[in-house]
């Protein structure tokens, strides 16, 4: 096991390695860093301004050299210009004696968003922790409804109910979620379609709309379902199908086995059956489903953010890929790519300890 | 004149999409009297679920096919009076004119729009999907017929992409600055080339004992496929500009190209991890040990013996994934990356109409439950198609 752990782990290192690699040489392409140059300093530069500008704050060194630097494994650049000492590592008006020789990722130091202004680290903490808080939500939505699903629609394979509920999951998979947010959004926010009218009319709901269709306010005033009902639902749909059609895979694939016959031929009854003998081995095979779903989820966060302008981790995502934001987009990679990687982990480790009959070796 | 009622509207729309009815009539009328003479195809009419999905799947391929015909107005034209014009309503100045759908915020129509629309999914969707099964199927079956090194390389390589969020590799490869450095292009010349070798490879395992005909084919191949292959790579004023425009045999527009590689590329390494997962299965079998001992050459083992033995799960996830593959040119169109902004994709025209969602639904809600309905009937068609080949 330890040297399962260990060779995994060695794995992920080298991935995250290679990938946040890729998108600092991609985010630093000399288009892109003219681009930059021209943002930060004057956009009627000449190209020979452009290219001192480009020297003069470093971004002119070899390419590995300076995602050395990012990392902090190399020294940052320093330049002394008419007796100014400036560099990488430091800050306007310290003292270059003082500054510390490598700042990158490894020292705890993002770097600069140039598009919020602050720095990168704060952004992604305040960011993350918002689009936590909609992950939750969007768990204790999601998780249950399409365990409950699965099951209901597994436990008597080819019934009607089955039928049903099978159709539902795969209209729920064909749907992505800015299809659905539309149609929600249609639904149940627009003041002139869908059934808000109706309400108001009616006199059931106060405000205009049943939900609102953006989540802005969820982070200034506090969570509401009038805010944040309808993005939790967009992602859930989603992946309610997919994980819905796993555990009814697995449900049916255990509802055949002979200890279940032999349970129901003592005379335990069919709920009690579905209940103690058959759930809990059903189980096994959606976990690593559910633990897989979250690189998805990332995707469907970006789109969801986007799309009800909830300022989390997939709206600054957008946010620095948009506007060339070199270190707030390399942070966002590692993170997401982080993500990613932990899951295969975690999921391949908890199926080793939820299926005794799996070896790692 | 007066605005529509909705059954005169629906009455209308249907009108509109007769080709679609009688083509959808002729097809499935001719496969039911024949299916049993069909194979798998023809099984598909044995189940319901299976039998909608293709429908649904078919009505956009026609509509795609008759696009010209059913479209009441062009999808570019603006027509002043008709911003965000609701479904209905009769157009200024035209006798018996309507938008049959409404307006857009730009004042165009959004039927027209969407049937538009279909044609560039159409396009590009199962296309995209066919290369990438070639690339992951020409990778896949090396990988996982050897394995050892090559295994764990390609792996390795499949596994950095597929770790890769789709939207960041999207925002990395089709910003303009990219675009301008040529790496997309740089990217089709690699992927562009799997086709080819595919072909190649298959027809010179089969074929090698008949050096004669093989040698005719292979050098077909090399030159139709090869000049299309150029064709369909060069563009003018780009980094690849190979070809004179005379000889230019496929005339697509930089941007799409853009697109259809960043789609290809980012299927490939699933595809490439569902035929490797199959190959580890099937190179156990007995017949591939019987072939082994006959002393076939590995790749006629691997492509005429192992390959069609997996087709089964293969057809299936062709058709899911070319579901899959228009969700991403959705999400493309979303972000408003790699297609023109006035393009009439369905991804660019929900982001379009998405900033006035609250106040008018049709133009964001038409295109996206005409993009909902394809990748549904995707997804049904290949629920049938599993059903279906898991009974014999």
């Amino acid at each position: 096991m330890l040297a399962f752990l260990i060779r995994r782990v060695l794995t992920m290192v080298l991935t995250a390695l290679c990938l946040t690699f890729v998108v600092f040489y991609l985010t630093n392409l000399p288009p892109n860093l003219e681009k930059l140059a021209k943002s930060e300093a004057s956009t009627r530069m000449s190209d020979a301004d452009v290219a001192s500008w480009i020297e003069r704050n470093g971004f002119g060194r070899p390419m590995l050299l300076r995602y050395g630097e990012w990392l902090g494994v190399v020294p940052g650049w320093t330049r002394t210009e008419d007796g100014v000492t400036r560099g990488r590592c430091i800050e306007a008006g310290q003292d270059p004696a003082a500054a510390p020789l490598r700042c990158g990722v490894l020292q705890g130091d993002w770097g600069f968003s140039t598009v919020f202004k602050q720095p990168v680290s704060q952004i992604i903490a305040e960011r993350l922790s918002a689009t936590g808080l909609l992950m939750l939500w969007v768990m204790i939505v999601m998780v249950p409804t399409s365990l409950l699903i699965g099951v209901l629609s597994g436990m008597r394979e080819g019934s009607r109910l089955d039928r049903g509920l099978s159709i539902f999951s795969i209209a729920s998979t064909a749907t992505p979620e800015y299809v659905s947010g539309v149609v929600l959004i249609a639904l149940f926010a627009s003041t002139t379609t869908g059934i808000s009218p109706w309400l108001a009319e009616q006199g059931w709901i106060s405000g205009k709309t049943l939900f609102l269709g953006t989540a802005t306010s969820a982070l200034d005033s506090g969570i509401t379902f009038w805010n944040f009902g309808l993005p939790v639902m967009t992602i859930a749909l989603y992946g309610i199908g997919y994980i819905a059609r796993m555990t009814r895979a697995s449900m049916t694939e255990v509802m055949t086995a002979q200890y279940i016959r032999t349970a129901r031929l003592k005379g335990v009854s069919f709920g009690m059956v579905v209940m103690k003998h058959a759930l809990r081995n059903a189980l096994i095979a959606p976990f690593t489903v559910i633990m897989l779903q979250f690189p998805w989820l990332l995707n469907g966060v970006v789109i969801v953010e986007t799309l009800f302008n909830y300022k989390g981790f997939g709206w600054t995502l957008v946010q620095a890929a948009g506007n060339n934001d070199i270190e707030l987009l390399l942070a966002c990679s590692v993170v997401a790519v982080f993500v990613v990687l932990m899951t295969q982990l975690i999921s391949d480790i908890g199926y080793v300890f939820l299926n005794p009959r799996i070896r790692v070796s | 004149m007066d605005a529509l009622s909705w059954g005169q509207i629906f009455g209308r729309i249907a009108w509109q999409f007769w080709p679609v009815w009688a083509a959808l009539i002729l097809t499935f009328a001719v496969s039911v009297s024949f299916k049993r003479r069909l194979g798998l195809y023809g099984k598909l009419y044995d189940s319901p679920v299976g039998m909608v999905g293709f429908g649904l799947v078919m009505f956009w391929v026609f509509t795609a096919l008759f696009a010209p015909v059913i479209m009441t107005h062009d999808p570019l034209t603006q027509v002043s009076g008709m911003k965000n014009a609701l479904p209905g309503f009769p157009q200024k100045g035209a006798e018996g004119a309507y938008y049959l759908l409404g307006g857009d915020n730009l004042a165009r129509d959004v039927f027209s729009r969407m049937v538009a629309g279909s044609v560039l999914v159409i396009q590009i969707a199962p296309m995209a999907t066919i290369f990438a099964f070639m690339v992951g199927i020409t990778l896949g079956l090396p990988a996982g017929y050897y394995g050892g090194k090559l295994d764990t390389g390609l792996s390795f390589l499949a596994n950095q992409i597929l770790a890769f969020p789709v939207i960041l590799l999207f925002y990395l490869l089709v910003t303009p600055e990219i675009v301008a450095s040529g790496l997309p292009q740089y990217i089709g010349v690699v992927l562009f080339l799997f086709p080819l070798i595919f072909l190649i490879v298959l027809i010179n395992s089969r074929l090698y004992v008949k050096p004669a005909l093989r040698n005719l084919l292979v050098g077909l191949v090399v030159v139709i496929g090869g000049w299309l292959y150029l064709s369909l790579l060069s563009s003018p004023d780009t980094r690849i500009d190979l070809l004179p425009p005379q000889a230019d045999a496929l005339e697509i527009p930089g941007n799409i190209l853009i697109v259809f590689v960043s789609v290809v590329f980012v299927n490939a390494p699933t595809v490439f991890r569902i035929i490797r997962g199959l190959v580890l299965d099937i190179k156990t079998r007995d017949y591939v040990a019987a072939s082994q001992t006959r002393g076939e050459g590995p790749w006629y083992i691997m492509l005429w013996e192992i390959l069609p033995n997996a087709r089964g799960p293969l057809i299936v996830d062709f058709c899911l994934r070319i579901g899959y593959t228009t969700i991403l040119l959705g999400t493309l169109g979303f972000f408003g990356l790699g297609l023109s902004p006035e393009s009439p994709d369905w991804g660019s025209t929900i982001n379009a109409g998405r900033r006035l969602l609250s106040i008018f639904v049709h133009p964001a809600l038409v295109p996206a439950l005409a993009l909902m309905s394809l990748v549904l009937g995707l997804n049904l068609l290949a629920d049938g198609l599993r059903e279906e080949s898991l009974k014999d």
